[in-house]
């Protein structure tokens, strides 16, 4: 008796005609008030084109044709499942191990570790009914909380002061020392100055192989003997080689996209055997202050930069140099004579790269703005808040620059001066 | 000089450069920087002799590339005689082992073949000595042990100490190299002795092409609706996230930079 549907023309009507009073009550009763879409009693789709949409905030009601707003809530359970769209992977018994060695320089993975794990996804992924396990090698201190958005399944934190500093000998014994007891399939370090350039050629050799260095494409080939083909750059970037991918291989920057659609499980890994400790030839004495107006421009840390609304040349040089910052400056502090032409930045100048761009009375052409587009924080001191450097700084202080670098000098210096007395 | 100032071997291993617009055989950069780090050691510390050292093909071009670093002031080179194609380090390691120097420098990487960066490596490996890259300067060498420092990222250096024999690797931070002086180099003489040569087949197998050019990454918008398409295609670069202090006290201002300049971890 229950399946036969029955039909109700009238209300039917009702829920067709807008205009009719009982027409929202109706539509309520048949699909939960807002339903565009239900299925007739035919089988057929039918469509109320008048309930697509929401009433806008001025009463007018909007129509969103991409569907991704349908009134508040809709919108808000959209942003929650972009948040946990990634996919949880947890690889139980890998068929084998990728090992990757990140560099984290300043204890977090940068880029070129995130692109480096990217690509050993591919070699773990490669076939989907045996999935291999990636396995982070980190030495020392890290301050790296999101391993496993990474990509990495099994992590090794080696913590000990023997790795602090320049130890290619003990960070190598620690890798041999991982060879001998997981014997992962592949060896990837990251082709980079700080970190895996050296070791990974130290490692290449200690196990025996022929490492591909500055590798930035891999394919699979069923021929090569680990099932992938490589292309590398060799000769100071003049030749492509092509070659069967190796068991270590240092691959360059962007040589695979980052990991976004899954989460691993980061588990925590420890060797059965102690790591022998290695006899080192080679001591580390530190690093050694350098001056920072020898530091070319392009790759300098930190820089004050000086510009038109900089009034007090003097104090300008005295702030760089209690700071221990590279000068830079704008064209019109070039023009006028106050700075040397190799110290503009800009388009005209140079590109800097550095990590805090301090710019001290600068407005922010268009030109200057190109030159510090690398820069990771910009801090600025100006007296115009309209400017276009305002907008692009991540802190910007409104006041006279004079006063407040004098300010800042003597904060350094009391500073200094109390950690001296301290001492 | 004092007493136990004395003089070191300095081998310097040089290889034939490749010039990077002509294509041309040149003296390479780095070899180059090494050789002119040499020669400062051998002014700062009397008694020091520097020698140079090529394994690779006698040829036209590739001579007139090696007279390049005898012109910056040395007066003979060895070379080691071997057929086009053949590995470079069995040969030079059989000779650093017959003769050993204190100090073998090298440049980074070759301009020419597979230029992987191994060869300072190998030899370190083979030999047994220590190695440190990326080098800046010989601070000094005393009682067998070298003090130097290291270049690091963002001009930064480091003063490491290492035991001879060592090998160390020159790049593009050492002192750049003095002019070439074409009458000296021309006087100089090139030793060629001729030594078993193996073939390198791996190198041999694989496909060699001229490099083209990486694609660049493009940025992967990941939007469900062709509304956020939009947003992320319309967006502007820079989001005006900033922090701006109006009204504040020179004092504050300062305050507020000083917060962020420790946060960073610039201020030394």
């Amino acid at each position: 008796m229950s399946e036969i549907r029955r039909r109700d023309p009238r209300r039917e009507w009702i829920a067709r005609n807008r205009l009719h009073p009982e027409h929202l009550s109706v539509l309520a009763e048949q699909g939960g008030g807002a339903a565009s879409e239900w299925l007739g009693p035919n089988g057929v789709i039918r469509k109320n084109p008048h309930a697509i949409g929401f009433i806008g905030p001025n009463g007018v009601k909007r129509i969103d044709r991409s569907g991704a707003q349908q009134g508040g809530q809709a919108a808000a359970a959209g942003t929650r499942a972009a948040q946990d769209s990634r996919r949880n992977v947890i690889i139980e018994t890998p068929a084998f191990l990728v090992a990757v060695v990140p560099e984290l320089s300043g204890g977090r993975l940068s880029g070129h570790d995130k692109d480096l794990l990217g690509l050993a996804r591919r070699l773990a992924d490669a076939d989907p009914e045996h999935p291999g396990a990636v396995l982070a090698v980190v030495f020392g201190e890290h301050k790296e909380d999101a391993f496993g958005e990474a990509g990495i399944d099994r992590l090794l934190h080696l913590d000990d002061d023997a790795y602090v500093g320049f130890a290619p000998e003990a960070r190598l014994a620690a890798l041999s020392a991982v060879e001998r007891e997981l014997a992962p399939r592949h060896w990837l370090l990251p082709d980079s100055p700080l970190g895996g350039a050296d070791l990974g050629r130290r490692l290449a050799l200690r196990l025996g192989e022929r490492p591909a260095t500055g590798v930035w494409q891999i394919e699979a080939d069923g021929e090569a003997p680990l099932g992938w083909r490589c292309t590398a750059r060799g000769a100071a970037e003049s030749l492509d080689i092509q070659r069967p991918l190796p068991r270590v291989a240092l691959a360059l920057a962007e040589c695979a996209e980052p990991v976004d659609e899954t989460r691993h499980a980061a588990e925590p890994l420890s060797l059965a055997e102690a790591i022998p400790s290695a006899l080192s030839r080679i001591e580390d004495l530190g690093q050694v202050a350098v001056d920072p107006a020898g530091v070319a421009l392009a790759e300098a840390e930190f820089i004050v930069s000086g510009g038109n609304g900089v009034k007090d040349w003097d104090g300008f040089h005295h702030a760089a140099k209690v700071l221990g910052a590279t000068e830079g400056a704008s064209r019109v502090a070039v023009d006028d004579g106050f700075m040397a032409r190799d110290r503009q930045v800009g388009a005209t100048g140079t590109w800097v790269t550095a990590r805090v761009y301090l710019a001290v009375g600068i407005s922010g052409a268009i030109q200057h703005l190109q030159g510090i587009q690398s820069c990771d924080k910009v801090v600025t001191i100006n007296l115009d808040p309209g400017c276009d450097m305002i907008k692009r700084a991540d802190l910007a202080v409104i006041g006279d620059s004079a006063e407040i670098l004098a300010a800042l000098v003597a904060k350094v210096e009391q500073q200094r001066g109390g950690q001296r007395d301290a001492a | 000089m004092r007493p136990e100032q004395q003089g070191v071997e300095v081998a310097v291993l040089v290889s034939v450069g490749r010039h990077p617009i002509t294509g041309r055989a040149r003296r390479a950069d780095q070899d180059a920087r090494g050789l002119e780090l040499a020669l400062g050691l051998e002014r700062q510390l009397s008694g020091s002799r520097v020698s140079l050292l090529h394994a690779g093909p006698r040829g036209e071009e590739s001579e007139a590339a090696l007279r390049g670093y005898l012109g910056m002031g040395l007066e003979s080179l060895t070379l080691l005689e071997q057929a086009e194609g053949s590995d470079a380090i069995p040969a030079l390691a059989e000779h650093l082992a017959a003769a050993p120097p204190q100090l073998v420098i090298t440049g980074a990487r070759a301009e020419r073949g597979e230029g992987s960066g191994l060869l300072p490596y190998a030899l370190a490996e083979r030999l047994g000595w220590p190695l440190v890259n990326g080098l800046a300067a010989v601070e000094k060498v005393e009682n067998g042990v070298a003090t130097v420092l290291q270049a690091l990222p963002r001009g930064q250096r480091r003063r490491l100490k290492v035991r001879l024999p060592a090998i160390l690797s020159v790049d593009g931070a050492a002192p750049a190299a003095r002019q070439s002086a074409f009458g000296p180099a021309r006087r100089a003489e090139l030793e060629a002795t001729s030594v078993a040569a193996e073939p390198d087949q791996e190198l041999a197998q694989w496909q060699l092409a001229p490099a083209r050019k990486r694609p660049k990454r493009l940025k992967i918008v990941k939007a469900a609706s062709a509304r956020e398409r939009f947003k992320a295609a319309a967006a502007k670069a820079e989001g005006g996230s900033g922090q701006v202090l109006t009204d504040v006290t020179p004092e504050q201002g300062a305050e507020a930079i000083l917060k962020l300049l420790e946060e960073e971890g610039v201020l030394r």
